[in-house]
């Protein structure tokens, strides 16, 4: 099966939008074995073993954060989080070897009650195929304002 | 309340000795006065020499409100300048980490140069000043210091009042922490290494230094976190290799008589550890060659010393915490009193395995980022305290655990491991600073 680019452009926003109404388990499901949702807290930062980073979860930490939002004691969550991504036109940034890479600036915000944060970024998406579904091999958000002190973010921009 | 400033009595009434008044979280005087006392005549973390590596390296931050300048001058020697134009008081480096042109430091608004020592080198049209007497001006003299720095293996300190406690009389038996984090290095040498998390907390400082010492609390505000992370693990297939994250959550949800167990030793002046006996970090899976390398640099014997110190967090009271066996420190920066801003900083040791720093920096991401499923919990309760205490009805927060009356003023021991000691002993040290009393 061929892999067009409009097929490419309507998962970015899929996935945005499974995250955005909270349908966890689905987007986790997007994610292959080997995945990694990953957002670096430095420019240009070469990998996340040997550096921090905000979020490096491969799909056991994923899974800890989607069960923990589940978790009637999650206390920082008894006031709910919702939040919103805004994304410019995905662009296809390349295609070798079965992997397609995905460019995708956005906005996102976080609210909690009367607190909103602000985030900003370009996401990348690394989209491979697995029998009739796409799949995400790497999700990597890189802030605008990776290095900024930042306060909770507790869902996923 | 207002009227502290000029009262004494009215702060040493704060402090019980098993409670303490809610206005220390919440008043903006005391939040002031905190900046002007405690934390000007007490010894306060800059920064690591490794972050200024070479002459001429400087790294720029704040202590008690106040810009400083971390830098390496031309003899090698690390200082701390105020980061403060002599002349019209511009700041005079903006970047968090940079090297200095020449040896020299340049103003950015009318040029006067300084050398690394902060003497003045050049001014622009010299002649301007003949006979005006600005050479016997403090503006005359160059950049100001701290005036008591200590380079104590590596970990910078300042205390930004002329006088006050000594070094090694402040801290006294507690760089026994900070000996066993550098010891960790088979060099005897650390290296700023992996990156630093700014979490932003919107809760008073103090309420994130008392956690640091609180164990009564991993088993309830974590359980969504850790416990899920228990769950997990626990439906794997028999044999899954357990991964360091893994090995990570699974001590927190840890059970009481672990945690009481684990003990907490106490020092003067508000400094104290838990992990007296062992801690959550105790039963992480060995690394490679790590152990051999250690005992190839230190003798079998005094190696399994050094490892077998698995402290949990020591609190350098009132700006830094560290914790040794993770090779982690996280640095308080207070901002207002219900803003404070958390820095977490790791460490590679130096001659070890690079697994290590692989195991810190993941340690840093789960439990110290702003995205972090451990510190939104534990920033949540910070917050939650903030915000409690706004109500009316009962002023008093209660420090009673393992109080009994006959405790007095001498706290330096151990004790077991759930104990509140270690936060009546910091409001001991607290209620001094506060009110002009010297150190122990
Ligand atoms: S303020 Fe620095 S040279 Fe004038
Ligand atoms: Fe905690």
């Amino acid at each position: 099966m061929s892999t067009d680019e409009q097929e490419l452009v309507r998962f970015v926003y899929d996935e945005a939008r499974l995250v955005d109404e909270k349908r966890f388990d689905e987007w986790y499901e997007l994610f292959t074995d080997d995945a990694y949702y990953w957002m670096p807290l430095t420019r240009g930062q070469p990998d996340g073993e040997n550096h921090t980073s905000l979020f490096y979860e491969d799909k056991l930490l994923l899974q800890v954060r989607i069960e923990r939002l589940k978790n009637p004691h999650s206390f920082s969550q008894h006031q709910p989080s919702f939040c919103q991504h805004v994304l410019q036109a995905p662009r296809l940034e390349s295609a070798a070897g079965g992997c397609w890479v995905m460019r995708t600036p956005f906005t996102y915000v976080e609210s909690q009650r009367d607190s909103q944060i602000l985030l900003a970024g370009v996401s990348w998406l690394h989209l491979v195929r697995s029998g009739e579904r796409l799949r995400i091999r790497l999700k990597k958000v890189e802030l605008v304002n990776c290095d900024a002190a930042l306060p909770s973010i507790q869902l996923f921009p | 309340m207002s009227g502290y400033r000029h009262d004494p009595a009215a702060i040493r009434a704060l402090v019980r000795p098993d409670a303490v008044h809610r206005d220390v979280y919440r008043s903006q005087e005391l939040f002031d006065l905190e900046m002007e006392r405690l934390w000007r005549d007490t010894w306060i973390y800059v920064g690591h020499d490794s972050q200024v590596p070479n002459p001429g390296d400087y790294y720029s931050t704040e202590i008690a409100r106040q810009p400083v300048i971390l830098l390496r001058d031309d003899q090698n020697e690390v200082r701390v300048l105020m980061n403060r134009c002599a002349h019209k008081g511009a700041r005079l480096v903006s970047a968090t980490h940079g090297h200095c042109e020449n040896k020299l430091l340049r103003c950015p608004y009318h040029g006067w140069t300084y050398r690394l020592d902060g003497s003045i080198r050049t001014i622009p049209m010299k002649a301007g000043y003949e006979g005006t007497g600005l050479a016997d001006t403090q503006n005359g003299r160059g950049i100001a210091s701290p005036p008591a720095v200590v380079n104590y293996r590596g970990f910078v300190f300042a205390r930004l009042n002329p006088q006050g406690p000594g070094f090694e009389e402040y801290f006294g038996g507690s760089l026994t922490s900070i000996d066993n984090l550098v010891d960790r290095s088979p060099e005897g040498r650390l290296e700023v290494a992996g990156g630093v998390l700014r979490y932003m907390h919107d809760s008073n400082w103090k309420m994130f230094i008392e956690n640091l010492n609180d164990t009564m609390h991993p088993m309830v505000a974590h359980e969504s976190a850790a416990g899920t992370a228990k769950k997990l693990w626990a439906g794997k297939p028999e044999g899954t290799p357990k991964p360091m994250a893994i090995e990570q959550f699974l001590p927190f949800v840890n059970g009481y008589s672990f945690f009481d167990q684990m003990g907490v030793h106490i020092y003067e002046n508000g400094h104290s550890y838990t992990g007296v006996n062992f801690s959550i970090h105790s039963n992480y899976a060995a690394v490679g060659e790590y152990e051999t390398l250690m005992e190839q640099a230190y003798g079998a014997q005094r190696a399994r010393a050094i490892l077998g110190e698995v402290r949990h967090n020591t609190v350098y009271y009132p700006s830094l915490t560290i914790k040794g066996a993770i090779q982690a420190i996280r640095v308080v920066r207070p901002l207002a009193p219900d803003r404070t801003l958390i820095e977490s900083w790791t460490f590679r040791l130096a001659g070890a395995p690079a697994q290590l720093l692989r195991r810190t920096v993941l340690y840093s991401r789960l439990i110290n980022a702003p995205t972090s499923v451990v510190g939104h919990d534990d920033q949540h309760c910070y917050r939650a305290i903030q915000e409690g205490l706004a109500a009316e009805g009962n002023d008093w927060v209660s420090l009673h655990r393992n109080y009994s009356a006959g405790e007095g003023a001498q706290l330096a021991g151990n004790y077991n491991g759930t104990s509140e000691i270690s936060m009546r002993a910091q409001f001991r040290a607290w209620q001094r600073f506060m009110t002009g009393e010297p150190a122990r």
